[in-house]
């Protein structure tokens, strides 16, 4: 066992990938010499050379354009989006081009769009955004967003051997806060579609990912702990397709949920989670389904403001003690 | 007088709690119903409070500048003993300016102020707010009816009446706890009782005064059973009959011929045999007759089992023919006679008692013209055989001439479920099962 970061356990994900199949190619801006703007593919120029590391032009359109074609001809291409706030560049590739591409032509398109997403760090309404509810609506997509270690590899390899198109999400604010012991040599795989139990609770649910999972185990503990409330934790880790299993497993057990994502409210995965909850566990319910989001506004630099517009761990216990007493 | 909660109310749906910025009346003032009682400042919006009712400021429990969780209690008014008008749901003490509507149904005279699920308070009273005003139903008890989904399915699982738990949750809503809680204390309450079909034992049978010298004998364990089941069975299910005379004369003549090599492979082949397949051809034909009753709905099995009613010395035992459609008639024949046997010698195991999805009853070897079978719940239908024996019966000959000869007839009688099967649907089925008994294919004997 060896502890890891976030980010180191993306990068073994990668590394591994590159080792076992010379399909596996990474394209993206400065992912070569420089090693990513955040240093994940740091090193992998000298190990596999120019040709499987491509620094690429100044455009996401380009760099998902031409993933799309590698992998039409049998490539397994991993594109970098240096920040995903640029991914809306692509966006008419994405879901144009990529997400229809096998029903229109019955063409496969085995490749993964990475990159940093979330807030928390200042980055202000260009380097802050979580993208997912724009592609949740998209047919023909993936969605992966890990919170752990262990996920952020498992969820890498999984999503790069794939035969569908993957959006993989890594929160910029896990990538060095989150470490965790892994171990050395053996293959992880976390299958996509599949959420997790991220904490074994009675009284209510949490239903989160990303960044805002950490946040709600903090608010679970302390819920714990002042109030008695026993909270249970899920972590989606896919969100398209969406585990309904898991969801309506952890409502009926519970029968209160409180959804919360740093996406912004309306529009956001939340609403789409409670009308699947409405639609397939509605007589299990014993309160009003929940939400604690990212106000409505395009994310502030002042920290203060940026403070006040993202869910906090606060914010979770509040809106959570409310809904135990309900 | 009576007392009047005034709570912080919510004032968003993502706002939790509220600041009391101003009291706008102190302590002792005189209030009217509506008029601003004090200001709050949340996130999104900064308010006025209207009172809920008339009356006297008589307690303040949240000073200016504190920060409470909504539905706080934060002061109490007092009010003339009919002078608090009666809570009016079309006005709520929304301020006027305008807040997104509160996803949580808001109060005049709640009485919970916010519990953890953890330390869910004991039972409180019923309170009304105002005496005299009896009749009308009070804020709190339209909201202990105004239930979440889990709850009023838990109500009506168990058939609660949820305006009689007392209830912990806000404005003193009935949660889960709260009714889980009441159900575990009284599990045996007038007001809970258990499906008939789960509980038949629990008929109750009138005591009747013996005469002297009277013999008083306690039911067995199987009289008891079939006495609660058969006055369930009247009580549940709209017992209807139907009646089909049926030609047994070809029947007759087969099961003449086929007797001796049935019997030299060990089967006693009866005319009940014959009946219960072509019973068994044709329930999978008419699936209403091979069905149960569940609640609001109809269960079509997909086995047609079919139990055989057994008359024994000390009772009546029905045993069932698994997969009957699948048996040819030997195989129906043997099952017969081997329940029966295992029946009458007491080696019936659990299973062979279980899973019917149709019964016959066959008392006819009794002599009876026809009988009016009870259902044997949760099927729907249940077929009597009456006596089969030679009567004079009007035939027609193929050239049209009529005359009397002498048939081997029997009485079918059907009692079915009018609940689900119409009688359309019982004599079709039994038309059907007449015809295969009237046209018994040789070959399949």
């Amino acid at each position: 066992m060896a502890e890891v970061t976030f980010l180191e356990a993306l990068r073994q994900g990668l590394w591994e990938e590159m080792e076992r199949d010379d399909r596996v190619f990474i394209l993206g801006e400065d992912v070569g010499l420089y090693g990513g703007a955040f240093k994940v593919t740091e090193g992998f120029t000298k190990r596999f050379g120019e040709s499987r590391v491509i620094d690429t032009p100044i455009s996401e359109a380009a760099i998902v354009g031409a993933a799309a074609g590698a992998a039409h001809m049998g490539l397994r291409p991993v594109a970098e989006m240096q920040f995903i706030d640029f991914i809306s560049c692509a966006y008419d590739m994405l879901t144009n081009y990529v997400a229809t591409a096998r029903y229109r032509a019955g063409l496969s398109t085995p490749m993964v769009v990475r990159g940093p997403c979330g807030g928390y760090v200042r980055g202000g309404p260009f380097h802050s955004q979580n993208p997912e509810a724009a592609f949740l609506h998209t047919p023909g997509l993936k969605i992966v967003y890990p919170a752990t270690a262990r996920d952020a590899k498992g969820l890498i390899k999984s999503s790069i051997r794939d035969e569908d198109p993957v959006l993989y999400l890594e929160h910029k604010w896990l990538y060095r806060r989150i470490k965790e012991q892994l171990p050395e040599g053996e293959e992880i795989l976390t299958p996509i579609g599949q959420a997790r139990i991220a904490r074994e609770g009675k009284h209510l649910s949490i239903i989160s990912y990303g960044a805002t999972l950490w946040k709600s185990l903090e608010a679970a503990e302390q819920l714990e702990k002042a109030d008695g409330v026993s909270v249970e934790v899920l972590d989606l880790r896919t969100l398209l397709p969406m585990d309904d299993a898991a969801i309506v497993a952890t409502v009926r057990k519970t029968n209160k949920v409180l959804i919360v994502h740093e996406d912004t409210r309306t529009g956001g995965i939340a609403g789409e989670i409670a009308a699947r909850i409405n639609e397939q566990a509605f007589e299990w319910l014993d309160g009003p389904i929940m939400r604690v989001t990212a106000h409505d506004v395009p994310l502030p630099y002042a920290p203060t403001l940026e403070d006040f517009v993202l869910p906090q761990t606060e914010d979770i216990v509040k809106a959570a003690r409310w809904l135990a007493a309900y | 007088m009576a007392r009047v909660d005034v709570l912080m109310p919510q004032m968003g749906e993502s706002i939790a709690e509220g600041t009391l910025s101003k009291w706008l009346k102190k302590v002792g003032d005189p209030v009217k119903r509506d008029e601003p009682l004090f200001e709050i400042s949340t996130d999104k919006v900064d308010a006025e409070i209207p009172a809920p009712a008339a009356g006297v400021l008589a307690e303040i429990k949240v000073q200016e500048g504190q920060t409470v969780p909504v539905q706080t209690l934060v002061a109490v008014l007092e009010t003339e003993k009919g002078a608090a008008t009666p809570p009016a749901p079309s006005k709520p003490e929304s301020p006027k300016a305008a807040a997104p509507p509160p996803p949580v149904p808001k109060t005049e005279t709640p009485k919970a102020a916010p519990a953890t699920a953890a330390a869910a308070p004991a039972a409180r009273p019923s309170g009304r707010p105002a005496d005299g005003d009896g009749g009308v139903q009070t804020a709190e008890e339209r909201l202990r009816t105004k239930s979440t989904p889990l709850v009023r399915k838990i109500a009506a699982e168990h058939r609660v009446d949820i305006s009689r738990i007392p209830g912990s949750g806000y404005a003193g809503r009935v949660t889960k706890q709260d009714i889980l809680g009441y159900i575990e204390r009284a599990p045996t309450a007038p007001t809970a009782p258990r499906s008939p079909l789960t509980a038949p034992s629990g008929v109750a049978h009138p005591s009747v005064e013996a005469w002297p010298g009277d013999r008083v004998e306690p039911w067995s364990k199987i009289r008891k059973i079939t006495a609660d089941h058969m006055v369930m069975s009247k009580r549940v299910s709209a017992h209807v009959a139907s009646f089909f005379e049926v030609d047994f004369t070809r029947v007759a003549q087969l099961r003449g011929k086929a007797k001796g090599s049935y019997s030299e492979r060990g089967v006693n082949l009866t005319f009940l045999a014959f009946i219960a397949k072509a019973c068994a051809e044709n329930l999978r034909k008419h699936p209403i007759v091979n069905a149960a009753v569940s609640g609001d709905s109809t269960i079509y099995r997909a086995d047609v089992n079919i139990g055989i009613a057994v008359a024994l010395d000390w009772g009546l035992i029905v045993p069932v023919i698994k997969h009957a459609d699948e048996l040819s008639l030997i195989g129906i024949a043997r099952a017969i006679n081997d329940l029966g046997e295992r029946a009458r010698t007491k080696k019936l195991l659990p299973d062979d008692i279980q899973r019917g999805t149709f019964t016959i009853t066959n008392p006819g070897g009794f002599g009876p013209f026809a009988g009016i079978p009870i259902i044997n719940q949760p099927q729907v239908a249940i077929l009597g055989v009456g006596a089969i024996e030679k009567r004079p019966k009007v035939v027609s000959a193929p050239d049209g001439t009529e005359s009397i000869a002498i048939r081997t007839m029997g009485m079918l009688t059907m009692s079915y479920d009018h609940r689900v099967v119409d009688g359309a649907d019982a004599d079709r089925f039994l038309a059907d099962v007449k015809q295969l008994l009237q046209e018994f294919p040789e070959g399949a004997v």
